[in-house]
């Protein structure tokens, strides 16, 4: 399909505002000036609409697919939330009104959704505090890590060195590094934890563990109340990477098992929109002792009722965001807690979790299940029995999206060969969960009878596999070069 | 009702009594309870006291009512890096399509050509905005974006210290503040003068160390500099250049291309975003080719699938965190991709002549203001510099009173500079957009030169 560069036609007349009565160089000189216009296309509105009606053909979505991509939470976005954060009276609101004295008053509704979802999100985990400005997990990451950083300095605490489990998510890794932190990989055995390579590896060094429970193979983490107790021994905090509090909501508040820092996702747990890669949002909460170091402002609520932003935190990390984080994602996850209420979060991750058991139990003579036992919200499966006869994970992921479904996470976590990382979500039917066993069944026949069908999917897609090597051999990536 | 008590009916979760029994049959397990055995008693919450549920209506019209609590029907000049444009309506028809909202990062390309497109076609738009060769696919916002581009700097030239002009939005120099405490960098700090980015005090500050340099155009005060001298002495120096800018602007004023930055970078917000309280923004990063591998995040890049097709892949991806983990060049993984989607439509709606009309516009109606804010006694602006949209006036009382009075007669004069600017407490930031009236600015005229 040609961009929408290849359809610009010179001169044609886009959505213009009024013609002004000044040039540019009424107010400036010539050489502050470019030299001739930005090469952007010239189409009319009824070109641009078509063109990205189109592209949006081409693209998988939870509306018309099924998305059990592993660790990212592709449930079902609802659509009241996206008119919830359309409502004028939020998206017109400037962001510095509310740092304006004698203004206060035109932000309070929003300072109210910024209060009231932070104290929700506390009572769902169980943590002393939130901060809703990071803008995405990894930015909660980095967030967290600067906390612990913080906490460790102000005690005067000389420790430089964050454990991240080799199951953990790349990025834990990568935000612990920009933290300053040096990063120190620990073995899993069976799967989970072990204490007796935590007890190795905890030394006066360690600042935090960095965990997500349950881990990315879809397990709880059993012996959490003993590793909680050695990291703390010798004053490391625990992180907890909410990539998968979608499966224990209800079940296990995280504040109150010990864990010092945790960052949420928006956009998995509560169901906001994930945009193809963004916007998201990834509050990060706190324990007692370390609210002090929480990225300002702070939204707090005087005794008259009124909200106001407090600044006056000296131990804070500092800004984090420009303002309060993604706002308009905020108050789509503030309306999905409201709609489901109590029951409704727990109902939510009992069905995630009965869905993964459910397929995992569907899928067990079909494929390799390497850690086969009572699963949370997601699940591992190898392809390694598939691989010996030429057909892996990867192929089985694109013969997938040939029967209209988004590939699970595939070669992740690393530690399971040929890995399939498999998330239903709980709000996907009993229907839709076994039509997706009895595809990936007939994909595992044909991986026997016709390995070679299976090794070229997708063919009913607009493309077929495409060359990466080419990609990042030619480096095209713009127009121009 | 305690965890794993019957079921209930709840929004989302479609399975009747009947399926969740066959399910649980299938599974071996007699109660959903007993799929969370691994959580043992003492792990269970202390409390989950979050109100019942409510129905769809009963949640619209708890967020309605606590919409009308903000007031928005307010005549603003608040600008200060943010601003308020207009946006066509099929910016949203078209982003808020489910396809491109409820997809995932397109880890598989070829389920995800839209999106991985549309990343294509937003990278060429802001690189030939800006003049610049290569874009990643988006940043968080305006702020991070220049600490990533600093980062770059500092691995390029494997040089720590960098130089940052005052007259870069203070709010992004308490961000790149915070974030590279824990580094080891040093940051200095090179003052403004009456509003004007010191070129000379920056040229001086370069030297041999110097891995980058950051300034803003327009700068915060809203004076537009032409970089083009101090950008070369920093490059004789092997540092490199880091130029944060306002894309609408940009449809006028000289690119960072032809200045000659290394790095480009700026606050997407003004291309299609509502002001949305501060967010969903975009943070906008282009470079030059040789820096292609230290930008972070993802970038699209074409190639062919195996019929010889043109198609879209996420590419260079040994820069990033899921492969390098503690080495990559940063820990990104969402940016905010349906942002950077919105601005793409923007441009393509307006295209080159309607991005112009939307700067000149105004430019012209931020002229008319400065006139007229400045006639009234006791007015000045505080330079003489030139400026787009935004400009500084000084005021014989303080900014802050003004905005007291005003706001009461729902007019926001501005933004006060002593929020951040120690001495400029009389000092107001005044933006216009092509939203602005005469009318407006004549009220507001009448009303400022009513106080004095």
């Amino acid at each position: 399909m040609n961009t929408v560069f290849a359809k610009s036609v010179p001169g044609r007349k886009g959505v213009w505002p009024r013609e002004p009565q000044k040039t540019a160089s009424d107010f400036l000189p010539k050489e502050l000036l470019r030299d001739a216009g930005p090469r952007l296309p010239e189409l009319g509105e009824l070109d641009v609409v078509r063109h990205f009606t189109r592209l949006s053909n081409r693209n998988f979505g939870v509306d018309g697919n099924f998305y059990p991509l592993g660790s990212c939470t592709m449930k079902y976005n609802p659509k009241f939330m996206e008119e919830a954060a359309a409502l004028p009276g939020f998206t017109r609101l400037h962001p510095l009104t509310a740092q304006l004295k004698g203004a206060g008053h035109f932000t309070q509704g929003a300072l109210e959704v910024m209060f009231e979802l932070e104290r929700l999100l506390c009572e769902i985990t169980g943590m002393a505090g939130y901060t809703l400005h990071p803008m995405a997990g990894a930015h909660g990451e980095l967030t967290g890590a600067m906390i612990i950083a913080a906490y460790h300095k102000d005690k005067g605490n000389k420790k430089t060195k964050i454990l991240c489990p080799d199951s953990a998510h790349g990025t834990n890794p990568a935000s612990a590094a920009i933290a300053g932190f040096e990063v120190a990989s620990l073995p899993s055995r069976d799967g989970i934890i072990d204490p007796g390579a935590l007890k190795n590896a905890l030394d006066e060094n360690v600042a935090a563990l960095m965990m997500t429970c349950p881990n990315t193979l879809g397990l709880f983490e059993r012996n959490l109340p003993e590793i909680v107790a050695m990291a703390h021994d010798v004053d490391a905090l625990i992180y907890y990477d909410g990539a998968n509090l979608n499966a224990i909501m209800g079940w296990m508040r995280v504040g109150d098992v010990g864990f010092d820092v945790v960052h949420l996702n928006l956009h998995k747990t509560f169901g906001t929109p994930h945009g193809g890669g963004g916007p998201g949002s990834g509050p990060v909460g706190v324990c007692e002792r370390l609210l002090d170091f929480l990225p300002i402002s702070r939204v707090v609520k005087l005794e008259d009722g009124r909200f106001f932003l407090d600044y006056d935190h000296p131990k804070s990390i500092g800004y984090m965001a420009p303002f309060y984080g993604n706002f308009g994602v905020a108050l789509k996850a503030y309306a999905y807690i409201l709609r489901l209420g109590r029951e409704g979060l727990i109902r939510a991750s009992e069905n995630a979790v009965l869905a993964a058991n459910y397929l995992r139990k569907r899928l067990e003579e079909h494929l390799e299940i390497p850690f086969n036992r009572t699963c949370m919200h997601e699940f591992t499966a190898s392809a390694v029995r598939q691989a010996e006869n030429g057909v892996r994970a990867y192929d089985i992921a694109k013969a997938l999206l040939d029967k209209g479904c988004h590939a699970p996470t595939i070669y992740f976590p690393q530690i399971v060969k040929e890995c399939l990382m498999i998330e239903p979500t709980e709000p996907e039917s009993l229907a839709v969960l076994d039509k997706f066993v009895d595809d990936l069944i007939e994909i595992l026949h044909t991986a026997e009878t016709d390995p070679e069908k299976v090794k070229s999917a997708p063919v009913s897609l607009p493309v077929t596999r495409l060359d990466e090597t080419k990609a990042a051999r030619d480096m095209k990536l713009t127009e121009d070069l | 009702m305690a965890p794993g008590q019957k079921q209930n009916p709840m929004p989302y979760v479609p399975h009747t009594e009947k399926q969740t029994q066959k399910m649980l049959e299938r599974i071996g397990a007699g109660s959903v309870k007993d799929l969370f055995a691994d959580i043992g008693p003492a792990m269970r919450p202390k409390s989950f006291n979050i109100p019942a549920g409510l129905s769809e209506m009963e949640v619209l019209s708890h967020m309605e009512g606590l919409a009308a609590k903000n007031k928005v029907d307010v005549v603003s000049f608040l600008g200060a890096g943010f601003y308020d444009h207009y946006i066509p309506a099929a910016v949203d028809a078209l982003s808020g399509r489910g396809e491109f909202c409820t997809a995932y990062t397109p880890y598989q390309p070829e389920a995800s050509q839209g999106t991985l497109q549309a990343v294509f076609e937003y990278q060429t738009a802001v690189c030939r905005l800006f003049g610049m060769d290569c874009a990643n696919a988006s940043s968080y916002d305006g702020g991070s974006a220049i600490f990533e581009a600093m980062m770059m700097a500092v691995r390029k030239t494997k040089r720590k210290k960098l130089i940052i002009s005052e007259a870069v939005n203070p709010i992004y120099r308490i961000m790149v503040g915070s974030y590279t405490s824990n580094l080891g960098l040093e940051l200095t700090t090179i003052p403004h003068q009456s509003g004007q980015t010191d070129l000379g005090r920056l040229r001086d500050a370069v030297d041999e160390n110097t891995a980058g340099l950051v300034v803003q155009n327009p700068n915060f005060f809203g004076c537009v500099n032409d970089f083009t001298d101090l950008f070369a002495h920093a490059r004789a120096n092997g540092a490199l250049n880091i130029l944060s800018v306002y894309p609408v602007m940009q449809s006028v004023l000289k690119t960072p291309g032809a200045m000659r930055a290394d790095i480009a970078v700026a606050e997407g917000q003004s291309l299609g975003l509502p002001l949305s309280f501060g967010g969903p923004y975009l943070g906008i990063m282009t470079c030059t080719k040789d820096l292609v591998r230290q930008l972070p995040g993802r970038i699209a890049g074409k190639t062919t699938d195996t019929r010889g097709r043109t198609g879209y892949v996420l590419t260079l991806q040994a820069r990033e965190q899921h492969i390098r983990r503690q080495k990559a060049t940063s820990n990104i993984c969402s940016n905010q991709a349906l942002c950077a989607l919105k601005s793409l439509i923007h441009l393509c709606l307006l295209g080159p002549e309607g991005l112009k009309r939307t700067a000149l516009l105004s430019m012209e109606r931020a002229h008319f203001a400065a006139e007229r804010l400045s006639a009234l006694p006791g007015v000045s602006l505080l330079n003489q510099a030139v400026f787009g949209n935004e400009f500084a006036l000084r005021l014989p009382l303080s900014a802050y009173e003004v905005i007291d009075k005003l706001t009461e007669r729902g007019f926001v004069p501005g933004f006060p500079l002593g929020r951040y600017f120690t001495g400029l407490e009389n000092h107001l930031l005044v933006a216009c957009t092509e939203k602005h009236s005469k009318e407006d600015i004549g009220i507001l005229a009448e009303m400022l030169g009513g106080l004095l």
